[in-house]
């Protein structure tokens, strides 16, 4: 009815009349409008064609960026590790030539190009537009440069181009750390803000290069030039320069790296050394590595299948993405929880008779010394790395409260070192275990746990890390590769501070003295597990060694190192700091299928120290 | 052949027969037109994207979809459309709000909603939902609107127009803001009230600029004064874009052969600067054709708006019609250097499924009005 009624209000006659009058009235000014474009595409098209054709045709003004020279990276000491050397490209320019494949086939006569170049040019030509170069060949050598140069007047459409290319001098040394910058993708070029990137060909791809592109990177210039129809330029208009990326100073000491590389030889694995003061990172390395030149101005498919299927995994990041178990280097912090949470009184003894064995359970898990440890403190459980006692405090603890503890050092979380693609590890618990696999919780996984074997798993930067902490009694600092950044214009170093973390506190200060004072007998006791590494040690060191299994093996089978292949060997592990009383370096390492810690992994770890203390007393004095 | 025999059984008998188009609810000029227009915007994409057939295909992609939206949104009686109009526009407002909260940022703009599957701008609900919710308003009672509702109707038009311009995107706001005041001035809003408006607004310019206006809003119309002021910034496209267009001539260089447009700092030339490539290339010729092509569109949805039967259905089509008509004007305009740059795509040619899907359904939306008429004897 309300319907009706307002329908019977309508006048439907006059309703049509004013909308009617209204569209006449818009239809006119539509008209007026479009003839204002009509008159504005005659004067710009008819009436000053000539002017703008000759803009356009004979003197063109374009805008040519200039690339901004990309920041350099040196280490702690001032050691240049990732600088911008001069390197020729080989450009064709479509628009000028007539026949590419010909063309090319003339360049062969001149100079080495592989049909793996003609192929990626061949992809690149498919994105540029025909009045661009193309990159052919990369990295020409000044003979092939003065070879071109004498033929270029028969080879139109053909030019070099100089430009700055980014080099590693110590490429396999850094490729972990520094990383690489390499072509950037299209992906990539969304990312960032693409009119700052048209003059830069490459954007840091890994490591440090990556973190801090937008540092090194710097601003785009610009120069307004007039060019002639096929593109010369004629004179140079006007001129924005750009603005350099500024210089990264790192906390790496790459003669550390440099050291490690020589002691791993041609074991792989990864060795993290920090400053637990400040949580700088002195060293970062993961072997095998991989120059990492190969990737600058695009890696050739040769090469990268090389490295990509090598078993050895040159390209993996063992440092912060490799997840090991750490072995009996977990000990000191199963240790400590142990004496805080009151499992365990200090001098309370337990007796290992080499296995050991939970109520109702016919399987023995066994020590390392099959002849046991027989009576043995929390002390000697450290110095000789005994399973059994470790196996009964895991049981006492449980998994959580164990998981738990760890997590105050770090473990099972990313450290936040500032280089992207960090593993957080594993640290398992009851819940994970049911959200994961939906399976409960058994009894054998918290003893196996406790001796850092099982589900538990950690990176080497997370060792290093929780070491620095254990050394400084609780104190924790976020690792930190960058130390300084310094604008190259007025060299003035802007420091990066740390960052504190979160302190790990302990109701009993005297329980790290306890732990510290077992770790350092692990290296300076007549029965400690690293005995072997402190003969002429001029300071004192403590330290935690870790053989972490690889293979299972059978109840009643023994594990013999010599008739196991070597790839299913045990990973030899050794976590340490120095000087033992005034820390200042801690470090951790892992030799993949090395054996035992004690003799493969720590004199390692000795070496870097060594190195590293005596130039920093000779600094001192 | 069908066509022909359809058109005989056409007479002028009160109760005509159904053409078969009509039936499937297609009004054959309109779409003949579009289908030309847009098959002629792929072949410039295809230029302007210097051979990009990855974009050329995601456009097409685009139209087929836009295509089957019409298609569907023309089935649906005006009635219809009328009953949902206040719901739309409510959803909508709440969508602008959500997105100006939690919104993803690209390039500098809070626009776009994320809903995982796909991302849209809820801003081009409104240059649909907007019209049609004024329409149905000012419909309710006869023309020329009273004043009360004009005042109601005026803020329904803000709301959503604030909305969109604090995003910030001056270029949709325009457009929304342009589809409600077709509307009310197809309803007859007094002249009296459209010149004290104008007023108004030219009063308040100083304070616009002063706080409503971005930085690069107001480089934008400083530009336009004097665009030889700023040549490595805002003025570049400006002046590139006219040396595209007068290079062209009268003939143009051909398809494909453009020089101009394809220097490296004209970033916009596939979505808005596209008509500085096709000038180049088609010349002042290829320039009226266009345009003549683009008036038969606007004739169409005005014959359209005239023809329907109902007050709603008459303001919805000309509001959209002539919105279809800013589209055209601004954007030509600003490649052409007489009107400030804002982000107004050139339509149903310019590269971006949003623009042209928003487009499509209006046509939709016409067609739908013009196939659902009752054809009673008068």
């Amino acid at each position: 009815m309300a319907q009706f009624d307002s329908l019977a209000l309508k006048d439907h006659l006059r309703d049509e009349q004013v909308f009617g009058s209204r569209l006449i009235i818009t239809t006119v000014f539509i008209v007026i409008l479009i003839l204002i474009l009509v008159a504005r595409l005659t004067y710009l098209q008819i009436i000053n064609q000539q002017h703008y054709a000759t803009l356009s045709e004979n003197n063109r003004v374009s805008i040519k960026p200039i690339q901004p020279i990309r920041g350099l990276i040196y280490d702690r000491n001032g050691i240049l590790l990732a600088e911008n050397i001069p390197s020729f490209t080989l450009e064709l320019v479509p628009e000028h030539i007539k026949n590419i494949p010909v063309l090319i086939k003339k360049l062969q006569n001149i100079i080495s190009i592989t049909p793996s170049h003609i192929k990626y040019f061949n992809k690149r030509l498919k994105r540029k537009r025909r009045f661009e170069g193309v990159a052919l060949r990369y990295k020409l050598t000044e003979d092939e440069v003065a070879r071109l140069s004498v033929k270029q007047f028969t080879l139109p459409g053909v030019e070099i181009k100089a430009e700055l290319s980014r080099h590693y001098p110590l490429g396999k040394l850094t490729a972990h750390s520094i990383g690489y910058v390499s072509s950037i993708s299209e992906r990539e070029l969304q990312k960032v803000d693409a009119s700052n990137y048209s003059g830069t060909s490459q954007i840091g791809k890994i490591g440090i290069e990556r973190k801090y592109e937008k540092i090194l990177h710097g601003k785009i210039g610009l120069q307004k030039v007039e060019t002639n129809a096929s593109g010369r330029i004629l004179r140079v208009l006007d001129r924005e320069l750009p603005v350099p990326g500024k210089n990264i100073y790192l906390n790496i000491d790459i003669r550390l790296h440099s050291i490690a590389q020589e002691a791993f030889a041609d074991h792989k694995g990864a060795l993290v050394a920090i400053d637990p003061n400040n949580g700088n990172v002195l060293a970062l390395t993961s072997f095998p590595s991989f120059d990492s030149n190969l990737f600058v101005n695009g890696i050739d498919t040769e090469n990268y299948t090389r490295l990509k299927s090598s078993p050895h995994q040159p390209l993996f990041n063992r440092a912060i993405q490799g997840r090991y178990p750490p072995g009996s280097t977990i000990k000191p912090f199963i240790g400590l929880a142990g004496l805080e949470l009151d499992i365990i009184k200090d001098n309370e003894k337990l007796t290992c008779p080499g296995y050991y064995m939970l109520k109702n359970d016919e399987r023995r898990y066994r020590d390392w010394k099959k002849k046991g440890h027989k009576e043995t403190d929390l002390h000697k459980a450290i110095v000789e790395s005994c399973d059994v006692y470790f196996y009964d405090l895991a049981l006492n603890l449980g998994i959580d409260k164990m998981s738990s503890y760890l997590t105050r050092f770090g473990f099972g979380a990313i450290t936040g070192l500032d280089i992207n693609g960090e593993s957080s590890g594993l640290l398992p618990s009851r819940e994970w275990k049911r959200r994961t696999r939906n399976l409960p919780w058994f009894p054998g996984e918290t003893l196996i746990t406790g001796i850092g074997q099982g589900f538990l798993l950690t990176t080497p930067l997370q060792l290093a890390s929780a070491t620095a902490t254990l050394s400084l009694d609780g104190h924790r600092q976020r690792p930190q590769m960058i130390y300084a950044i310094q604008d190259p214009k007025i060299e003035i170093l802007n420091e990066r501070p740390p960052k504190l973390l979160t302190k790990v506190d302990v109701i009993n200060p005297l329980n790290w003295k306890y732990v510290q004072q077992s770790m350092k007998a692990v290296v300076h006791s007549i029965y400690g597990t690293a005995r072997s590494i402190n003969r002429d040690l001029k300071y004192k060191m403590a330290g935690k060694t870790g053989t972490a299994q690889v293979h299972g093996i059978k109840q009643d089978e023994e594990y013999d190192e010599e008739k196991v292949k070597k790839i299913l060997r045990d990973h030899a592990l050794f976590i340490a700091y120095a000087p033992a009383d005034a820390p200042k370096i801690a470090v951790a390492l892992i030799v993949e299928n090395g054996g035992h810690g004690g003799s493969v992994a720590a004199p390692i770890a000795r070496k870097i120290i060594d190195d590293y203390l005596a130039r920093d007393t000779d600094n001192d004095s | 052949m069908i066509l022909d025999q359809e058109q005989s059984l056409t007479t002028s008998n009160a109760f005509i027969r159904k053409k078969l188009s009509y039936r499937l609810h297609i009004d054959i000029p309109l779409f003949v037109a579009l289908l030309l227009l847009l098959t002629l915007g792929v072949f410039i994409l295809y230029s302007a994207t210097g051979h990009n057939m990855a974009i050329v295909n995601r456009q097409i992609t685009h139209i087929v979809i836009a295509l089957v939206l019409m298609l569907a949104i023309a089935q649906v009686r005006p009635q219809t459309i009328q009953f949902w109009a206040p719901w739309l526009f409510i959803i909508g407002i709440i969508l602008l709000i959500t997105v100006l909260i939690v919104g993803d940022v690209g390039k500098g703009a809070q626009r776009w909603l994320d809903l995982g599957f796909f991302r849209f701008q809820p801003s081009e609900i409104l240059k649909l939902a907007l019209p049609m919710m004024l329409a149905w308003y000012i419909s309710e009672l006869s023309l020329p609107p009273s004043g009360k509702r004009v005042i109601t109707a005026i803020f329904m038009l803000a709301v959503p127009t604030l909305l969109v311009a604090k995003q910030p995107d001056l270029g949709t706001a325009l457009l929304i803001a342009s589809a409600g005041f077709f509307v009310l001035l197809l309803a007859g809003l007094s002249w009296k009230m459209i010149i004290s408006v104008t007023i108004m607004i030219i009063a308040s310019a100083p304070l616009i600029w002063g706080y409503v206006l971005h930085d690069y809003q107001r480089a934008r119309i400083l530009t336009l004064i004097n665009p030889d002021n700023d040549p490595l910034g805002a003025g570049y496209h400006i002046i590139q874009s006219t040396i595209a267009i007068g290079s062209g001539s009268l003939y143009g260089k051909g398809w494909l052969n453009g020089t101009q447009s394809h220097l490296d700092f004209l970033p916009e030339r596939s979505t808005d600067f596209i008509f500085a490539v096709f000038s180049e290339e088609f010349g002042f010729i290829g320039c009226i054709l266009l345009l003549i092509l683009y008036t038969y569109i606007i004739v169409r949805g005005l014959i359209i708006a005239n023809q329907a039967q109902d007050t709603f259905s008459r303001l919805l089509a000309g509001s959209l019609t002539l919105t279809f008509f800013v589209y055209i004007f601004v954007n030509i305009g600003m490649v052409s250097g007489i009107l400030p740059v804002v982000g107004v795509p050139l339509p149903l040619i310019s590269y971006g499924g949003t623009s042209i899907v928003t487009l499509m359904v209006a046509f939709g939306i016409l067609m739908s009005i013009q196939t659902h008429r009752r054809l009673i004897g008068s």
